[in-house]
């Protein structure tokens, strides 16, 4: 639509919008054209004011494919994590793993241990991030709070000043261990083919040891805060079991040789939605088990199995649909490498009624258990003889062609995948972000949890959170999804009439 | 083909427009002597004078594309001429980057064009800028500030005006 | 008198601006007492419309962070430009363009064509594409337009000052919002970071030679990086010479070289050019074989030099790119 064209579709639906407000309304519609940044929800009523459809939009490209043809691939690391400011390291890793393949190289066992290192450390304090800041709030402040309070101001409220100042504290003291090996903590600079560019140097061991201790105790006070807010409060419990947050799909995440959950390297595990094992890969494979789906209503692709082909947005055992991130991982997984988060695993479980657990917003509890695994990993990398080796990188000799790299980020698993000239320059660059992963999914969760909320036409202010909620449990990175957003997102939602008439529009930043 | 002569001018449609940096030593001692000696050619350059070749800064070179040039011509001693030593081949250096990059920006290798013209070479100028003009011609305009206007379009409201811009 | 009202908000952006707010962790308390803030996406829920609302100028500053890629983008850089006395274009992406807009490299249908039908991964053989607008069973979800060419804050609205970095540090935010504060406001169009190369606060300085002669460059893998030395003389390509300071040298204590996050100085135009001037000038050959064999250990300048800054440079675009769908 040319720029003339959408000024006039903008202010017809302005016109409408107030015309509509006028007549039958008493709630304050906004409806102001926003800009990218956003999800958008379009929801179409039937005639009788019952949702017909849901689409969840992503309103944003910017190419990152594209414009990285041409150029080293050496510099891959850095560009790639300009895909998100929020989860960096991850596209840094899931790079420099390319990278390594790329040239046939694996890292020097240090370098390997550094890496890991650092990516656990990523993986706890950007856990920490969503339950203490972003998607978090919504439990520790609760979904009716006001809005000015669901936020990390909130949180202090609840938790008290001391126990807010630790959660800032203990992040910025993990966020400057990245500082150290990668630079900056906001774009690090550690990667490269065949290991990382910086050692640890012995008199820094002690700190960073002490920093591995705190954060397994932080991890573990945080699944305490999370029992003691949420699980022990029964409305909580209702929600996050509730039938409108539920949906049956596949469940993806990178496994260990003992089907144990790990963030940095492992084969790829498919469970169904019975648990049943569906397939296991290597991310070299990825092609044959993973494609993508485009719909003209968003910039976003949808992921889906392969073998079983595109079948629509639907759930159930033959399910082509599946989803990444904490609980996805801890379904497709049979346990956790680490005893503290193998036993937080078993409750979580337990609690919920057995594997797998299909409640989307049980994804916050698996975040926690997931931090107490990142924490424990990173004791066991800081107090390993090997860090403070000086022989973190080997210099790669081989022609390199073609490289995949995998890594679990934050909000599911993410694929590089590159091809070069014999110069290692790109040639061909594809990348599968976590939240692509699960676009399907998210889109499922936005339409059920629209049509189990509004009934007959009557829009309640409550919708707008409820939904959010339904897609802040993804802890989506729409940054990464469509190269474009990233964190937190704000959200557009329209209400349709069946006569396709703006009927309501709640934004929410 | 180097004693072609100009272009036709004067019936209103396109000819190039080249900035030709002159090294004041030699190349802008032998367009004197061009001119001097009543050579007609193309008269098609903005000739500007600078000590040495190697005073062009790059920016320069970019600044003329920016604001309309369809050529860049570097005029400098031979190597092992130059009045301050070295300042040639560091134009040298530079240019072969600056045409690789150039393509890479979609710009033609034929716009930038670096030559060796001593202080008796008028003839070489003369010829030198015949080619030019006749590849260039040939390549078209480049057009950047209607190109940038163009893009402007997709704009709402015109572009803050280049003046007002600080350069970060 | 109440506070002064600040904004911050985004664009085409990764949210790593976002997150150096955050970053100022406990300081950031320390802001929130003296200022109002009345719009941050990340970490608060506003209503936009009560911007709208707002008389123009009301916002006292408002640092925005992103490029401009979109028509709704643009729209909102002109919202908060009207409603902000000082409106400041925070982190590379809105002083240059940033990484992003590398993509001005490349045609706007290249990006879709490989996203929607060339990548290896989909599956799409009836050609779909996203549209701006789909009609289906009389429903019209839509969808805003990119532009064809990614731009700097300052292409599209007027900007009163600068915030450099990708993304800026804590450090050079807090100075330059203590200094709005405190009305010690430099002249119109400043970089609130100091006007000096980055080799003057580099740790590795004293290792850097007074003469170079590069008879080869590195790239980064092709050897190992001495954390005591500087990049130049190991022969790989560090851009601190053309980059503006204030960063800390964050990326040299990574052991790792400067990429230019900070754009240019003052005196600069174009700081490609000017990194391309510093490095060719001191090659070691003389004649064109010898000069070439160097620089090909720079296979990719526009994606080197220009990494943070295409949109600002003095060709903005690669030339040949067409305006249209390219077709």
């Amino acid at each position: 639509m040319n720029d003339a064209a959408q000024q006039v579709f903008n202010e017809g639906q302005a016109r409408a919008n107030a015309a509509y407000a006028a007549a039958k309304r008493n709630i304050t519609i906004d409806p102001i054209t926003r800009l990218e940044g956003h999800g958008k929800i379009d929801i179409y009523l039937d005639p009788k004011g019952d949702v017909e459809r849901a689409y969840f939009q992503v309103p944003e490209l910017r190419g990152f494919e594209v414009f990285s043809l041409g150029r080293p691939a050496e510099d891959m690391p850095q560009i790639t994590s300009r895909i998100c400011g929020v989860c960096p390291t991850a596209h840094h890793m899931a790079s420099t793993k390319a990278l390594d393949a790329l040239y046939q190289t694996e890292p020097t066992p240090a370098g390997r241990k550094i890496r890991e290192l650092v990516y656990n450390t990523f993986m706890l304090e950007d856990h920490a991030l969503h339950v203490f800041i972003l998607g978090g709030p919504d439990f520790i402040v609760g979904p009716e709070a006001p809005p000015a309070e669901r936020n990390i101001l909130g949180v202090i409220g609840k938790v008290g000043l001391e126990a807010g100042k630790k959660v800032i504290a203990t992040r910025r003291r993990l966020r400057e261990l990245i500082a150290y090996f990668g630079g900056k903590v906001v774009h690090p600079v550690l990667g490269l083919p065949g290991g990382v560019s910086k050692a640890l140097q012995p008199e820094d061991l002690p700190k960073f040891q002490a920093l591995a201790r705190d954060g397994l105790e932080f991890a573990e006070w945080t699944l305490q805060v999370f029992k003691q807010l949420v699980l022990a409060n029964p409305d909580y419990v209702k929600m996050i079991t509730s039938d409108a947050y539920t949906h049956k799909t596949c469940y993806l995440g990178t496994v260990d040789e003992q089907n144990r959950v790990n963030f940095y390297d492992g084969q790829l595990r498919v469970v169904d939605c019975n648990g049943k094992e569906v397939c296991k890969f290597a991310a070299a494979q990825y092609r044959d088990f993973i494609a993508e789906h485009v719909e003209p209503w968003s910039y976003m692709k949808f992921t889906y199995l392969k073998q079983r082909g595109w079948q629509g947005f639907v759930e159930g055992p033959a399910t082509s649909i599946y989803s990444v991130a904490p609980l996805a991982r801890l379904n497709a997984a049979d346990g956790m490498a680490t005893p503290k988060a193998q036993a937080a695993y078993a409750e979580f479980f337990q609690t919920l009624g057995g594997k797998p657990v299909h409640h989307t917003l049980a994804n916050h509890w698996a975040r926690v258990v997931e931090m107490i695994y990142a924490a424990e990993r990173m004791g066991q990398l800081i107090n390993d003889p090997e860090i403070t080796s000086p022989e973190v990188r080997r210099i790669p000799t081989t022609v390199p062609a073609e490289g995949i790299g995998v890594v679990e980020a934050p909000r599911g698993t993410l694929f590089h995948h590159y091809q070069t000239d014999n110069r290692g320059l790109i040639t061909m660059a594809n990348l599968i972000v976590a939240t692509g992963n699960n676009a399907a999914r998210i889109a499922m969760s936005v339409e059920k949890a629209a049509k189990g909320l509004i009934k007959g036409g009557h829009v309640t202010e409550g919708l707008l959170n409820k939904v959010e909620m339904a897609f802040r449990a993804y802890d989506p990175c729409l940054g990464c999804a469509t190269h474009a957003l990233p964190g937190h997102t704000p959200l557009k939602v329209s209400i349709f009439n069946h006569h396709r008439q703006l009927l309501h529009q709640l934004v929410q930043e | 083909m180097e004693n072609a002569s100009p272009p036709p001018a004067g019936n209103g449609s396109w000819t190039p427009r080249i900035v030709a940096f002159f090294c004041n030593w030699c190349t802008y001692t032998a367009a004197d002597l061009a001119g001097v000696s009543r050579m007609k050619y193309a008269a098609n350059t903005l000739t500007i004078r600078l000590m040495c070749s190697g005073r062009v800064d790059p920016q320069f070179i970019l600044e003329a594309f920016a604001r309309g040039a369809d050529g860049v011509l570097i005029g400098g001693c031979h190597p092992n001429d130059c009045h301050y030593a070295e300042g040639n081949y560091k134009m040298l250096r530079r240019f072969q980057l600056l045409k690789r990059m150039l393509q890479d920006l979609g710009i033609a290798e034929a716009r930038l064009r670096l030559e060796w013209i001593s202080a008796a070479e008028g003839e070489k100028v003369k010829s030198v800028i015949n080619d030019m003009v006749k590849k260039i011609t040939a390549l078209g305009p480049l057009d950047l500030p209607g190109k940038f206007a163009d893009g402007d379009r997709e704009l709402t409201a015109p572009a803050p005006a280049e003046s007002e811009v600080t350069h970060v | 008198m109440s506070k002064p009202k600040v904004a911050f908000y985004w664009c085409a952006s990764c949210g790593g601006c976002e997150e150096t707010v955050v970053d100022l962790a406990e300081d950031i308390l320390g802001v929130v007492e003296k200022v109002d803030i009345v719009l941050w996406p990340v970490a608060m829920d506003f209503k936009y419309k009560d911007v709208e609302a707002m008389a123009d100028q009301s916002i006292f500053a408002t640092l925005l962070n992103g490029a401009i890629r979109s028509t709704e983008q643009e729209a909102m850089a002109r919202l908060l430009r009207r409603k902000s006395r000082y409106l400041i274009a925070y982190g590379s992406c809105a002083c240059t363009g940033g990484i992003p807009s590398l993509a001005n490299q490349f045609a706007r249908e290249q990006i879709l064509k490989f996203n929607y039908e060339e990548a290896p991964s989909v599956v799409n053989e009836t050609k779909t594409r996203p549209q701006l607008v789909f009609e289906e069973a009389g429903r019209h979800p839509h969808l805003p337009e990119l532009h064809h060419v990614v731009r700097s804050l300052d292409q599209v609205v007027d900007v009163d000052y600068y915030i450099p970095g990708c993304p800026p540090t804590p450090k050079i935010t807090q100075a330059a919002v203590a200094a709005l504060l405190d009305g010690r406001l430099p002249p119109k169009g400043a970089v609130l970071a100091p006007d000096i190369a980055l080799c003057e606060e580099c740790p590795r300085r004293d290792s850097k030679p007074a003469d170079l002669s590069f008879t080869e460059f590195k790239r980064p893998h092709q050897k190992l990086l001495d954390p005591a030395k500087c990049f130049l003389t190991q022969g790989v390509v560090c851009l601190g010479p053309a980059t503006r300071q204030g960063c800390g040298a964050q990326c040299i204590s990574g052991n790792m070289p400067c990429t230019g996050c900070f754009g240019g100085t003052d005196r600069v135009k174009d700081q490609g050019a000017k990194i391309l001037s510093s490095l060719c000038a001191n090659l070691g050959p003389k004649e064109e074989a010898g000069i070439n064999q160097v620089l090909a250990g720079i296979p990719d300048p526009v994606g080197t030099f220009y990494r943070y800054g295409l949109a600002k440079s003095l060709l903005r675009r690669k030339a040949d790119l067409p305006m249209n769908n390219g077709k």
